[in-house]
């Protein structure tokens, strides 16, 4: 009898000996949510690839801490992005999110997470009212302010000469924002300004506008499949040669290019980022990148991987811990890492300062397409809200 | 901006011939055999596919636009042998019912084969670019052939249904299918041979948006609903209703789009003009649909 119990209290001993040691070296849980399945499913596939390939080139750690990304495929539906966070902060007690790619996404799950005291990175969707009024401690964005986007293909027209332009997006809220946007930094005249519907394949009527208002430059923010077929669009009907297109990052990267094909010659993009920048950051995570997947890199896989050395270098000087918000974000501010874009710092409103350039699309030697940068357009840029954060 | 006028008369037009194709099916189908095929967008997608698809592989426009047309046709007597065939004497609700789920099964087995990224088919060397039409007027040349084989396959369908004993079959059937049963004409065979065509017309429209759209899942759907209401508008069962039908919306559509922003700014001011006129531009076609629907309920383009 005396025998069992002993037996029993050294087991019972034992087991919480190992449950505690166990816990002491449980990674840090990064809760990501993002968006891997319908045609946008390669967004947040290249940002959840960047972030992990950050991690990999650690160990399996970010800042020395060993840590355990946890992903979820929101599938672009709001509710269910909510419906994930809640899961995670309530069942798994995640403390750190990350990953979301859509803006409309981002407002139905960030307020949960923030109202629940843990802590959001942005890899990407940052929509204004977080930039301004609604800003929050805990929240930080590594990418870019939404608008800021649009903002630089404004100063590329303008730093490109041209005096009047005619701009075209989509008639919802990201294609409003994008016009306003380019608007607010674009000094020329605006000659037209078009809605186009949500669903609309065939730009014929379009262009045909676009060639009778001669304007000297086309802005257009179409995403997805539908700026893949505006693109080749407009180079069938010859307009590429008689007024040059202006876009933002987002309707031009490696994998439209890939499917527009000889169509996006010469089309001027803005961008924060390319895979062709010259610093060692930019150099090691190309080189990672390359060899991990074989595929171009998309900005949204530097993104993710900047998000990640962000976290890294927060995570490194508060030991791993979370929980004590405040010292999180005294860390998370100094922004102490080598991010792949070169300048980068937080402004204000925890959203980047940073430089724009102007990229152009160009056929290089070896007969493939490559965006090729240009000129820095803007430096330490921030965005149009910060001014209305109170933090 | 006569010059512009004129490209948007070419623009509509040409967007009233792709309509043209599949209207031209649905309108036979719907005419002569009593079933409303919600998969007839289904079609135009297989088409659109199978020429995508052969095309990347092999590079040639006539084995893309054969693989197209082949595609959707068999495709169609598939759907006709299979599941159509047994629908002809339900009502309509299980006819949509039925259809419906098609649409769905085919959408989810093209994502299963071939993914969510959209296709996307390179512009035969021979018709890329455009020509100068007029002074001032430049349109891309594909349009130019895309309208050029409409007219042609109007021309071909016109003689089929008029000048042939098949053509007499099918507008017998669609006048009174009855009468054409009781004449001994073995309708099953003919049933199965209009809805061929009607795929293969399907599908020649929707290999032909190839170089132009994208080839998606979900394509079908887009243009489904506007053939329906040209169908309406020219006439259930009358191709040349059909024909009709189609370019009159697909220029109220495209005019509507290009001009009505503009003429709006004249007494408001530009994004509410832009807003209003994209709205009444979108609802344009539907309201002729329905001004038909009251004055001629059985078609702008049958003879009562």
């Amino acid at each position: 009898m005396k025998m069992k119990t002993l037996t029993m209290v050294s087991a019972l001993a034992f087991a919480l000996g190992s449950a505690s040691a166990a816990y002491a070296a449980d990674p840090l849980a990064i809760g990501f949510i993002t968006t891997l399945s319908g045609p946008a499913g390669y967004l947040g596939q290249d940002i959840r690839d960047g972030f992990n390939l950050a991690v990999q080139m650690e160990g399996g750690k970010l800042g020395g801490v060993p840590v355990k990304v946890v992903v979820e495929d929101d599938g672009l539906k709001p509710g269910k992005g909510r419906e994930i966070a809640d899961k995670m902060l309530k069942d798994q007690h995640i403390k750190l999110f990350t990953g979301i790619v859509f803006s409309n996404v981002l407002g139905a799950t960030v307020p949960d997470v923030l109202d629940a005291g843990a802590i959001y990175v942005s890899p990407n969707a940052a929509p204004s009212p977080f930039a301004g009024k609604s800003c929050n401690k805990n929240y930080y964005v590594v990418s870019w302010q939404n608008d800021s986007l649009h903002e630089s293909a404004g100063v590329n027209a303008n730093s490109l000469g041209y005096k009047s332009a005619f701009i075209m997006a989509p008639n919802y809220q990201a294609g409003k924002d994008a016009l306003a946007g380019f608007k607010r930094t674009f000094k020329g005249k605006i000659v037209g300004e078009i809605y186009t519907r949500l669903d609309q394949t065939d730009f014929s009527a379009e262009l045909a506008q676009v060639r009778a208002a001669k304007p000297d430059a086309f802005f257009q923010f179409e995403p997805g499949g539908l700026g893949i077929a505006l693109l080749r669009q407009y180079q069938q009907a010859g307009l590429g040669k008689e007024v040059p297109m202006v876009v933002a990052a987002p309707s031009l990267d490696a994998v439209t290019l890939k499917a527009v094909g000889e169509a996006a010659v010469g089309v001027n993009v803005s961008a924060h980022w390319n895979s062709d920048f010259d610093n060692p950051a930019n150099k090691a995570f190309m080189a990672a990148w390359t060899k991990a997947y074989n595929r171009p890199a998309t900005y949204y896989s530097s993104q993710g991987y900047d998000a990640a050395l962000a976290i890294a270098a927060a995570l490194k000087q508060t030991g791993g811990k979370v929980d004590d918000t405040a010292a999180f974000r005294t860390a998370m501010l100094k922004a102490d890492f080598h991010s792949v874009r070169g300048n980068f710092k937080f402004g204000n409103n925890q959203h980047p300062v940073q430089d724009w350039f102007a990229l152009k699309v160009e056929k290089g030697g070896d007969g493939q397409l490559h965006l090729v940068t240009q000129k820095k357009i803007l430096s330490n840029y921030g965005d149009s809200f910060a001014k209305d954060c109170k933090l | 901006m006569n010059m512009l006028v004129a490209e948007q008369f070419l623009n509509g037009i040409q967007f009233g011939i792709s309509l043209f194709l599949m209207s031209a099916g649905l309108t036979l189908i719907f005419g002569i055999m009593g079933v409303i095929n919600l998969a007839h967008g289904s079609l135009y997608m297989i088409g659109a596919y199978a020429a995508a698809l052969v095309a990347a592989k092999t590079g040639s426009v006539l084995l893309a636009l054969i693989a197209g047309l082949a595609g959707a046709g068999v495709a169609g007597l598939l759907l006709e042998v299979l599941v159509i065939n047994r629908l002809y004497d339900r009502d309509h609700l299980d006819q949509v019912l039925a259809t419906f789920a098609l649409i769905l099964i085919i959408n989810e087995t093209a994502t299963i084969l071939v993914g969510r990224q959209p296709l996307f088919v390179a512009m035969p060397p021979l018709f890329s670019g455009s020509v100068t039409l007029l002074p001032g007027l430049v349109y891309p040349v594909y349009r130019l052939v895309v309208i050029g084989v409409g007219l042609v396959v109007g021309a071909g369908l016109y003689f089929l249904i008029n000048r042939t004993r098949v053509g007499m079959l099918v507008r017998a059937g669609a006048t009174s299918r009855e009468m054409v049963r009781a004449l001994g004409v073995d309708i099953k065979a003919l049933y199965t041979l209009v809805f061929g065509l009607g795929a293969v017309l399907a599908g020649l429209a929707g290999a032909m948006a190839g170089p132009v759209l994208s080839v998606q899942v979900g394509m079908g759907e887009q243009i489904l609903i506007l053939a329906f209401v040209v169908v309406v508008i020219g006439g259930v069962g009358s191709v040349r209703g059909a024909f009709y039908g189609a370019l009159l919306a697909g220029l109220i559509d495209t005019l509507a789009r290009a001009f009505l922003p503009g003429l709006l700014r004249h007494v408001m001011n530009g994004s509410n003009a832009d807003a209003l006129g994209s709205g009444l531009s979108s609802m344009g076609v539907y309201l002729l649909m329905a001004v038909v629907l009251l004055v001629k309920p059985r078609g702008l383009f049958v003879k009562s």
